[in-house]
């Protein structure tokens, strides 16, 4: 078995993306035949077919009044060869910020792109995200080949395009009916130009390099648990890496080293431990270690200053005079940017935090390179974020002040510390509402 | 046990010889990681969580996985059963052994007012039974307990309108879902923050499947409720489902005649509403390779997902879990 897939799926609304999703479950026979009972009593959208394949994941009751997908679906499948986790994301614009949740954890994209109508901004701009959320592999799905007859030439332009859109990328492109089952599990005769597998043999047999074992050891603590006087455990699950017993790690942020006493399981200790595995650690010296410090092997940044890639995904824009909690591990931390976001932008910001991350480049770890930010007033997952590095324009830094900056400045200024106080209650309401 | 565990962390070890598409070793480990990490950030991040403990499979692998998170430290919460007194027998016995065994402790909470105004699926439809019986209890006990989470054993892949359901699923001040205004979730990042007044549920198992949660109860050998294992039993067939009788409360229709058929049960609930399923499969790994085989989904003989169109999220949204 080639190991567990997770793939997601993205299209402009109409490509067809959940008629093509139920297509690949009801014809790898990954649904129960109640289900199709069911979806077969409710298929009343005559258009499509004996069978609506999109009630298959439609779950809400709004989605399949509206014939729309509104949020993300999770799909599970196995073949012979493979087990498969699937993200149904909506191309419904509004929706996109779920387009970004269904390609954080996605080894693989389907890009589902309409023949008759070429490569949209809405296809751009999820191939963008997807790209941004760092994933390599993609299937660009060709849909509705069946309404421009299978013609060659209209696959390839739209092969040829996002070749630019993608430069780099390993892009699988597939000509497809997902309403007739063309090129979905077994090649089409209607294709006899296409020399490429079917959809289904290309996601069994893709190879994705996680490889995130050999990478370095990287463990935020989750929790410190202490049942007994005589017992210290740091549990957590490894991100990144490989830990034994006896091996030398720094503990973050103090920058104290020591070395690993046990790796605790309930089912015993072991002498080894990768990831993505959760475990608890012992250490050898007695250290100060809390819930949001990492133990890890090699050098992370250290920082409260640095650059990331926003996806934001909150009607109410992104604010560089409001202060946003921002999670990033088992770290909740206080956080300004530098400039504003609307919604379903993707922008490059400079992020200051009140305490430091021990954070490394999302290109090079996703577990520690990924943080949200959550907006304090209504608690919503406002934005998603990937580090890029360390701030280095120490201009822009102090071109403007953080937030605790401007409140020592209003204090300072004060006459009186009643004067103060006020100042500094007015604009922590400011900043907090 | 401590050996074949030892064996994963170290090596990949070989597949299980039954079928190609049984889970593999790794993959199970892998769910499991997942689920301890949303075990200790509930712990971590949560004043007063709860676990819902609804006797089931999914409830018994729940209930290992928080034994093993916070080990060798206790589980550092309580459970709550949401009794409405039309359980199984032998689920209500394995309840109060099993809990008593680990050292769990144990909340029972019954509406006790509905039953006393005669609430049964008889007299009230199905539909008005579960809303007092089970969602309006499990509110008010969660409301009784002022818990903040409450953990469930819900997988995205029993129900379509729960392969929409979030891992931090946020309910507000009434317990209620909104199922269109949903926080996205990225990577492993939970958001816990709430507003007062409201709570999350919690679901360890989203991303395991009905095949993945019994090789993990037949690798880890957790007990369950012996009315997941066929044997004869007293039944009234129904259309496609097979009401067990041994409960006095299961009144028969005119013309209905009990007969003893070899069954188990696929999925628990309670006995009046819960059907069985023809089946010889008298072990775990006869029960897997049934499920391999099996054609129909397991939500199937669970009366209350059909009493109408999208009942399942309207119940959801209602409060259930």
């Amino acid at each position: 078995m080639a190991g567990l897939l997770r793939i997601c799926t993205a299209g402009s609304v109409d490509d067809g993306k959940s008629t093509l999703i139920g297509r690949l479950l009801y014809d790898s026979r990954s649904v129960y035949e109640d289900q199709v009972h069911s979806v077969q009593k409710a298929s009343k959208n005559l258009l499509a077919g004996p069978i609506d394949f999109s009630l298959f994941t439609d779950g809400l009751k709004a989605e399949r009044e509206q014939g729309i997908t509104i949020d993300v679906a999770y799909r599970y499948f196995a073949t012979a060869r493979r087990k498969f986790i699937l993200a149904d994301t909506p191309g419904h614009e509004q929706y996109t910020r779920n387009m970004a949740t269904g390609a954080s954890t996605a080894d693989v994209a389907i890009l589902l792109i309409d023949a008759r109508h070429g490569v949209r901004v809405q296809s751009r701009r999820h191939a963008q995200i997807a790209r941004l959320l760092g994933i390599t592999d993609y299937v660009l799905a060709v849909n509705k080949m069946d309404l421009v007859d299978f013609d060659r030439t209209v696959f390839e332009d739209i092969v040829d395009e996002f070749d630019r859109i993608l430069p780099n990328a390993k892009l699988h492109p597939i000509p497809l009916s997902a309403l007739h089952g063309d090129n979905v599990i077994t090649k089409s005769e209607r294709t006899p130009w296409f020399d490429g597998a079917s959809l289904l043999e290309f996601l069994e047999t893709v190879e994705v390099d996680r490889n995130v074992s050999s990478k370095p050891f990287r463990f935020p603590v989750q929790l410190v648990l202490r049942p007994a006087h005589d017992f210290r455990g740091y549990a957590g699950q490894i991100v990144s890496g490989t830990v034994r017993p006896g091996d030398t790690v720094t503990v973050w942020p103090t920058g104290r080293t020591t070395r690993v006493a046990r790796i605790v399981t309930w089912d015993g200790d072991v002498e080894v431990a990768r990831s993505p595995m959760s475990v608890t650690l012992t250490l050898e010296d007695e250290i100060d270690i809390s819930r949001g410090d990492m133990i890890g092997v090699g050098e992370p940044q250290v920082g409260q200053r640095f650059k990331a890639d926003v996806v934001w995904m909150d009607e109410r824009p992104l604010d560089p005079s409001r202060v946003y909690l921002l999670k990033h591990t088992s770290r909740t931390v206080s956080a300004e940017v530098d400039h504003g976001l609307v919604l379903n932008q993707i922008g490059s910001v400079t992020v200051s935090t009140a305490r430091p991350l021990i954070f490394d480049r999302y290109g090079e770890n996703r577990g520690t390179g990924s943080f949200i930010l959550i907006d304090r007033s209504t608690n919503f997952t406002a934005g998603a974020g990937m580090i890029a590095g360390v701030a280095r324009d120490p201009e822009t830094a102090s071109a403007r002040p953080t937030a605790a900056q401007r409140i020592a400045r209003l204090a300072r200024g004060a006459g009186s510390d009643a004067e103060a106080i006020e100042a500094v209650r007015k604009a922590l309401e400011e900043l907090l509402s | 046990m401590s050996a074949t565990v030892h064996q994963m962390y170290e090596t990949r070890v070989d597949q299980p010889a039954e079928s190609k598409l049984t889970p593999s070793y790794d993959h199970l480990r892998a769910l499991e990681a997942e689920s301890l990490h949303i075990l200790r950030e509930v712990v971590a991040e949560f004043a007063r969580p709860v676990m819902l403990y609804s006797i089931g499979k999914d409830s018994s692998v729940l209930l290992r996985l928080a034994q093993k998170a916070f080990y060798p430290g206790p589980i550092p919460f309580p459970l709550l059963h949401v009794d409405t007194t039309y359980k199984f027998r032998e689920m209500i016995e394995f309840r109060d052994r099993y809990a008593k065994s680990i050292g769990a402790r144990l909340i029972v909470h019954t509406n006790t007012e509905a039953i006393a105004d005669g609430t049964t699926p008889f007299l009230v439809g199905t539909q008005r039974c579960c809303g007092a019986l089970k969602t309006k209890s499990l509110l008010d006990a969660l409301e009784a307990g002022g818990f903040d989470a409450a953990f469930g054993g819900a997988r995205r892949d029993e129900e379509r309108s729960r392969a929409k359901e979030r891992i931090f699923s946020l309910r507000d001040a009434n317990g209620q879902w909104d199922p269109k205004n949903q926080r996205p979730e990225l990577w492993n990042l939970l958001n816990s923050r709430i507003h007062q007044g409201e709570s999350i549920r919690v679901f360890p198992l989203s991303n395991w499947t009905e095949i993945d949660v019994w090789s993990y109860i037949d690798v880890e050998k957790i007990p369950v409720v012996p009315l997941y294992f066929a044997k004869e039993r007293e039944v009234v067939v129904r259309g496609e489902s097979l009401i067990t009788l041994e409960q006095p409360f299961v009144p028969l229709m005119p013309g209905e005649r009990p007969e003893r058929i070899m069954c188990r049960m696929r999925s628990l609930g309670c006995s009046p509403c819960t059907g069985a399923v023809r089946s010889t499969a008298d072990t775990v790994p006869k029960i897997i390779d049934e499920l391999i085989a099996a054609r129909n989904s397991e939500r199937q003989l669970r009366i209350i997902d059909h009493d109408q169109d999208g009942s399942m999220e309207l119940k959801k949204r209602e409060g259930y879990f």
